[in-house]
């Protein structure tokens, strides 16, 4: 009985883990690339958006001259500009 | 069933070998399938891990002694929490802990980032499944928790009496979850020192699981610190044993890590520090691991010295070499993107903490290894213990706290003197206010340079992160309009990583003013009394008002009653109490057994407020009742061959009832043995201490973790981000510029 | 000032504290350190008015306790002799005949007992795993 139990778990590995092996070539049901270079855009965005934020918060509370402010948040926001551009691209053409 | 556990080990064995070639397989040839196959590989090592030790458990839980592990570490008599517990506390079991929990986060990682950091994630898995394929054949070739044996015993050994405490049981899976956990960011560092992509993209995924191991790793030491205080019969809370430096290590390293990331992330500096930093945690993790069971050094803890020596050293030796030669490789791709423009700056201050850590790791580990060290160099060990610690420790952690008080008010880039008076000027007063004014304090620390200066610079820190919260909610209100308790949670909110931080900084002032306090201005006594008599320590008078004694099926207790007094008026009454376990020894007879002075442990006697404890504890020792135990074992060493004989010739039933009989005999008579300590005590030695903060470390603590917690959680935008990447291709939008939200 | 030679002073400045902490580190251990050693080293090496670490086994049936004084004997784990230690401070709960011990000793005034210091009684956890070893 025990004996049994191993061969089932031993073939249920198997198949599971080779499962991509045996799929047919180019139907992967996972992600395709053009889904993870968005996602990964999204996430540079938001990034982008959390360090505005902290920026913003630094020059409040004392932390960022007005110049320092000025010139980093210029920066970023042209980084964030540029990072839409990418996410737009993107949408339209995901090759 | 130990059959299936082990088929089950070795399954893990072959699944996680394959895991590791199918990754850079795929991560070489650039073929998907591969790579996923790899990733699922750590899945089904994650389901056999699992299945693996729920077998073990429900073993313990049966209290099936045909596992040689069960019948060693537990007993029928063991509380069923710490019979489910008890799985860990032997090297089997923890070695299969280990393996089950690494392969958790594991796949809780990879299946985070499954369609991300494609080129990174097959060497991260590769890696991981590295480490899961030493520990599995550790577990498998060296260690079995399933082995049986073919006569199982009656009844178990039990569980060591020391470990029957909450805290102890849950130290191991939070020690190993953090230790488990720095292996995810060491795995993520290899692969994007091997694939060279060294941007922020490895940082960002792994930002999380170094925070989180951060996290468990310090709950681990602070619970150990908990049990030490409260369950061990010396009054401390941190004895620089071995195997709490080996925890504290990396978790100094990774303390390291989390802060310099933001550098990088920011200005795109200290990158070499940052993957050494990974990969020292990472391979002080595995030394941690290594140190408990190897019995290398000298140490309170030991799974004693066993044959896992070799192959740790082995693995420590490929970690070290692997990741020195990584760096070395990489060193052009990790060249900064920015300087440092001034030695007063945030960036300089992050800096110096690198340093301090750093500092406080290799201090650590110095002294710690000495033994080792000076027989290699000398032929001879040398042993140090904490008077080589503290010359070094103390300042650094000074040092550390103070710069814990810069670094939330100092400007990025470099400072000026505006931005000096505006962030530094009321933290700063505080601070010297609170110098001065125990400076004067009559009786106050001022013979103790050091806490006096760890008590100012908690006073500056405290100020600096009330000040800046405050400053954060005026900000935040100027746009929003929110009243304040809204505006300090809608704050805290947006921004979980700054506020955590500030959070964690406060609680590791609190803490290590608790620590300051404790041991500068202790006060012990170590005495012999007899019911009636009293002992002073630091103004309070404890008496010993009467004995009292327990008999049960697990212990026989011999405790105190104290009544404590300060200027005449009553302050507390505790009890302390020493438990005696029975032995397993034959040679002990049938009555000693229960008095075993070998297997014994300390109830202690604690009042704790927020300005004091009061900490108690009895050395009870059975010498006094010898002869009679001796009568005693004389007298049924005797008569149970007797019982026992006649017995075997009765039926069943009858059999078990004079059994039975025999055994109530047995029980009355050490009852009324015991109960000699009520009836005629006699003088005992008891160990007093009065500390003052003690419980601040705990609050701390507590504190720390909230921090920690905060800075975890995720953020709203992620649920956000995941929701779109599941749904289709939208049209086209046109670019806008970001709209200026809420900080 | 040049950034390169602000970098190199700045270099210098730490390698220089990284040195001064090392060398300290290095003199504070060997000259706060113990020697280590078993009973028969510490019969055949040790000195008087030198402190050791004298790491051993508790020999079975020699604990006796005289006030808040315990008497034990520490056995080597080689050779069949063992040390007469006479020790007044803290005593670990894990701390019982044939368990692993180690504490600071320095030779007493009568000359054959040894007097163990401070609270440097440590006691290793007894460990199940480890089944006979430490007997």
């Amino acid at each position: 009985m025990e004996f049994l139990v191993v061969l089932v778990v031993l073939a249920a590995v198997i198949l599971f883990v080779t499962a991509p092996l045996r799929r047919p070539a180019g139907a992967s049901p996972e992600a395709k690339p053009a889904d993870a270079n968005l996602a990964e855009l999204e996430a540079a965005r938001e990034a982008k958006y959390r360090e505005l934020r902290d920026a913003e918060l630094d020059h409040r509370t004392g932390k960022l001259s007005d110049a320092d402010y000025e010139q980093l948040d210029h920066t970023l926001r042209g980084e964030a500009i540029a990072i839409m551009h990418d996410i737009d691209r993107a949408t339209i053409d995901p090759q | 069933m130990a059959l299936i556990g082990r088929a089950l080990l070795i399954m893990a064995l072959g699944t996680a070998g394959f895991g590791i070639g199918a990754s850079i397989h795929g991560a070489r040839t650039g073929r998907r399938e591969w790579v996923d196959a790899g990733r699922r590989s750590v899945y089904a090592l994650a389901a056999l891990a699992t299945l693996a030790f729920a077998i073990l458990e429900d073993a313990f839980f049966r209290s099936d002694f045909s596992f040689n592990v069960v019948a060693a570490h537990s007993s029928t008599t063991t509380p069923t929490f710490y019979k489910l517990a008890a799985a860990w506390s032997s090297q089997e079991g923890s070695l299969l802990l280990w393996v089950f929990l690494l392969s958790l986060w594991s796949s809780l990682i990879l299946f985070l980032v499954r369609n991300r950091a494609r080129e990174i994630v097959p060497y991260a898995t590769a890696v991981l499944l590295g480490f899961a394929v030493f520990f599995t054949s550790l577990a498998v070739f060296w260690a079995n928790p399933f082995t049986t044996s073919a006569n199982p015993p009656a009844e178990g050994a039990g569980l060591d009496p020391l470990l029957l405490h909450p805290t102890m049981m849950i130290h191991p899976p939070m020690l190993y979850s953090g230790y488990t956990l720095l292996t995810i960011p060491f795995a993520f560092a290899v692969g994007a020192l091997i694939t060279g992509r060294l941007g922020a993209e490895w940082i960002s995924l792994t930002r999380r699981f170094a925070l989180a191991a951060w996290l468990f790793l310090g709950i681990g030491i602070l619970l150990g610190a908990l049990w030490s205080y409260t369950e061990l019969g010396w009054g401390g809370y941190w004895a620089w044993d071995p195997v709490e430096n080996a925890a504290l290590m990396p978790w100094l390293c990774i303390t390291a890590f989390i802060h310099s990331v933001m550098i990088q992330e920011k200005r795109g500096m200290l990158k070499v520090w940052n993957v050494s930093l990974v990969l020292g945690a990472g391979t002080l993790s595995i030394l941690g691991t290594f140190l408990v069971r190897s019995g290398i050094l000298d140490s309170i803890h030991a799974f004693g010295a066993s044959t896992l020596g070799v192959p740790f050293v082995i693995l420590l030796a490929v970690m070290v070499m692997g990741s020195i030669a990584l760096i070395v490789w990489r060193r052009r791709q990790l060249r900064s993107d920015a300087r440092l423009e001034s030695l007063l700056s945030r960036e300089a201050v992050f800096l110096f903490q690198n340093l301090v850590l750093v500092g406080m790791v290799f201090v650590i580990f110095w002294v710690t290894f000495f033994p080792l060290i000076s027989e290699a160099l000398t032929g001879t060990k040398v042993s140090v213990g904490p008077p080589a610690f503290e010359p070094f420790i103390v300042p650094l952690a000074l040092i550390l706290v103070l710069l814990s008080g810069i670094g939330p008010i100092i400007a990025w880039r470099r400072v000026t003197v505006a931005n000096l008076r505006r962030n530094f000027a009321l933290p700063v007063a505080a601070g010297l206010v609170t110098l001065f004014v125990l400076l004067f304090w009559p009786g106050g620390p001022s013979s103790r340079p050091f806490a006096l200066i760890m008590f100012a610079l908690a006073g500056f820190v405290l100020t600096s992160v009330v000040q800046e919260l405050c400053r954060g909610v005026a900000a935040r209100r100027a746009m929003t309009h929110d009243p304040v308790p809204l505006a300090l949670v809608g704050l805290i909110r947006r921004n979980r990583r700054r506020y955590g931080g500030y959070t964690v900084h406060a609680g590791l002032a609190v803490l290590l003013v608790g620590v300051a306090a404790s041991s500068s201005f202790q006060h012990s006594q170590d005495v012999i009394l007899s019911p009636g008599q009293k002992a002073h320590v630091d103004g309070y008078t404890i008496r010993y008002v009467r004995p009292v004694e327990s008999v049960s099926s697990q212990k026989i207790s011999f405790g105190a009653v104290l009544n404590v007094t300060k200027g005449g008026k009553h302050v507390t009454t505790v009890t302390t109490t020493r438990n005696f376990y029975p032995s397993q020894n034959q040679a002990d007879g049938l009555i000693g057994k229960f008095f075993d002075t070998s297997n014994a442990d300390s109830e202690v006697g604690l009042d704790q407020n927020l300005r004091r404890n009061i900490w108690t504890v009895i050395n009870a020792q059975p010498t006094p009742l010898a002869s009679l135990i001796n009568q005693g074992n004389n007298v049924f060493a005797a008569y149970a061959p007797q019982v026992m004989t006649k017995a075997a010739k009765l039926p069943p039933a009858q059999a078990a009832s004079a059994m039975n009989t025999l055994w109530a005999y047995r029980d009355a008579a050490v009852s009324e043995i015991a109960r000699r300590f009520v009836t005629n005590p006699w003088p005992t030695e008891f160990l007093l201490i009065v500390a003052p903060l003690v419980s601040w470390i705990w609050l701390g603590a507590l504190i720390i973790g909230l921090g920690g917690l905060i800075a975890l959680w995720p953020v709203p935008s992620f649920a956000r981000r995941r929701a779109r990447v599941a749904s289709p291709a939208r049209p086209p939008a046109p670019p806008r510029l970001p709209v200026r939200e809420p900080v | 000032m040049d950034p390169s030679r602000k970098r190199a002073i700045r270099l210098t400045v730490a390698l220089t504290a990284a040195v001064l902490l090392a060398s300290a580190l290095v003199y504070v251990s060997f000259s706060a350190g113990n020697k280590e050693f078993t009973a028969s080293q510490l019969l055949s090496r040790g000195r008087p008015g030198q402190t050791y670490e004298l790491a051993g086994t508790v020999l079975t049936g020699s604990v006796q306790r005289d006030g808040t004084t315990l008497l034990f004997r520490i056995r080597d784990p080689k050779l069949p002799v063992s040390v007469p230690v006479r020790y007044s401070g803290i005593v670990p709960d894990p701390f019982a005949a044939g368990r692993a011990v180690m504490v600071a000793v320095e030779k007493g005034a009568s000359g054959t007992t040894y007097v163990g210091q401070g609270n440097s009684l440590t006691t290793k956890c007894p460990s199940k795993y480890q089944a006979a070893a430490a007997s």
